[in-house]
């Protein structure tokens, strides 16, 4: 059932959803949504989990894909108390464990940075696993998130946070617009001797760049975790 | 998966809902191994196609077609037809 709904970004919302039984979750997992019309017809879509689990309240967040089937339904017209169905959490691979050791490198593309933003929140006050977010945007008002990742940067010990803009960037940003590059990973990231686990998260062809240029720099393909969601 | 609306593809993190209704282990972490390229692949690597009309896994070294899953209202069709072996780990 939906509780509130905030605003993100101008194409993201965040959905606090209350539900009857839930056994805890894991940052990184997903919830499969499924909707049913009237006539009968389903259509189900994964959507990754921003947050810890808070007693019976999950947090969702949805960026509306237009013309998609079913995020502009859940970003705009569910309202408040209406109930949908939904299934988890599910999966299994790409979740950080708040005991496991070790630095941690998050690298995010648009809305990849949710399951990503679980992560960070999991840690606060439970782990010291230092952690560096790289997340690529389009331009400032696409980042999700931005004051509470400010806050964290400078209140959660150990989280670093930088920022990639694709096609604009904010008037004293000394890097150029443009995608993901190598110096980014070097400038912002752990280096492979340090044995960071990976988490890379956005669409195919961001993550296909990063593992890549991980890989080429010497990190373990084996703590490599990946999450893609289409994208041309 | 931030979500699955975007077009595709995406990967086997999508699976784990579908396949969740089948197995009693988590899936994505199980490994699965390329009856084509012979290559071990945890299945959340795997390329993903879909959702609809269903989703169609493929392997990341030889793109060859690892699982197909259907849902309807009141079945689940899967066809693991290109795998050789699918390993599963316990939780620890």
């Amino acid at each position: 059932m939906l509780l509130e709904r905030r605003t993100e970004s101008p194409s993201a919302r965040t959905l606090v959803l209350q539900v009857d039984e839930w056994a805890g979750h894991l940052p990184g997992q997903h919830v499969d949504v499924r909707l049913t019309a009237e006539d009968g017809y389903q259509t189900a879509r994964s959507y990754s989990l921003a947050a810890p689990p808070d007693g019976d309240r999950l947090e969702i967040t949805v960026q509306r894909a237009d013309g998609g089937e079913v995020s502009p339904f859940l970003a705009d017209d569910l309202e408040v108390g209406d109930r949908v169905e939904l299934r988890g959490p599910l999966g299994g691979w790409f979740v950080w464990r708040p005991e496991d050791p070790g630095p941690v490198l998050l690298v995010a593309g648009g809305s990849g940075v949710v399951p990503l933003m679980a992560m960070i929140r999991a840690r606060a006050g439970v782990s010291r696993a230092p952690f560096r977010l790289i997340y690529s945007v389009r331009t400032p008002e696409d980042r999700l998130y931005a004051a509470e990742l400010r806050r964290r940067a400078a209140e959660d010990g150990g989280l670093d946070v930088s920022y990639v803009y694709t096609r604009e960037a904010p008037a004293d940003s000394p890097r150029p617009p443009g995608r993901i590059r190598a110096d980014d990973l070097v400038t912002h990231g752990w280096p492979p001797d340090f044995e960071p686990t990976c988490f890379v998260c956005g669409p195919t062809p961001l993550v296909e760049a990063v593992a890549g240029l991980l890989v080429g720099w010497g990190h373990d393909p084996g703590r490599i975790r990946t999450e893609r969601f289409g994208g041309s | 998966m931030t979500q699955t609306e975007t077009g595709g593809p995406y990967d086997g993190n999508a699976l784990a809902g579908p396949l969740a209704e089948v197995f009693a282990l988590e899936v994505t972490a199980a490994v699965a191994r390329c009856r084509g390229c012979g290559r071990s692949s945890p299945v959340a690597t795997l390329a993903v196609y879909g959702p609809d009309p269903g989703l169609v896994g493929r392997c990341p070294g030889c793109a060859d077609v690892l699982v197909r899953v259907v849902r309807t209202p009141d079945e689940v069709w899967l066809d693991l037809g290109g795998m050789s072996a699918l390993r599963f780990s316990f939780p620890s």
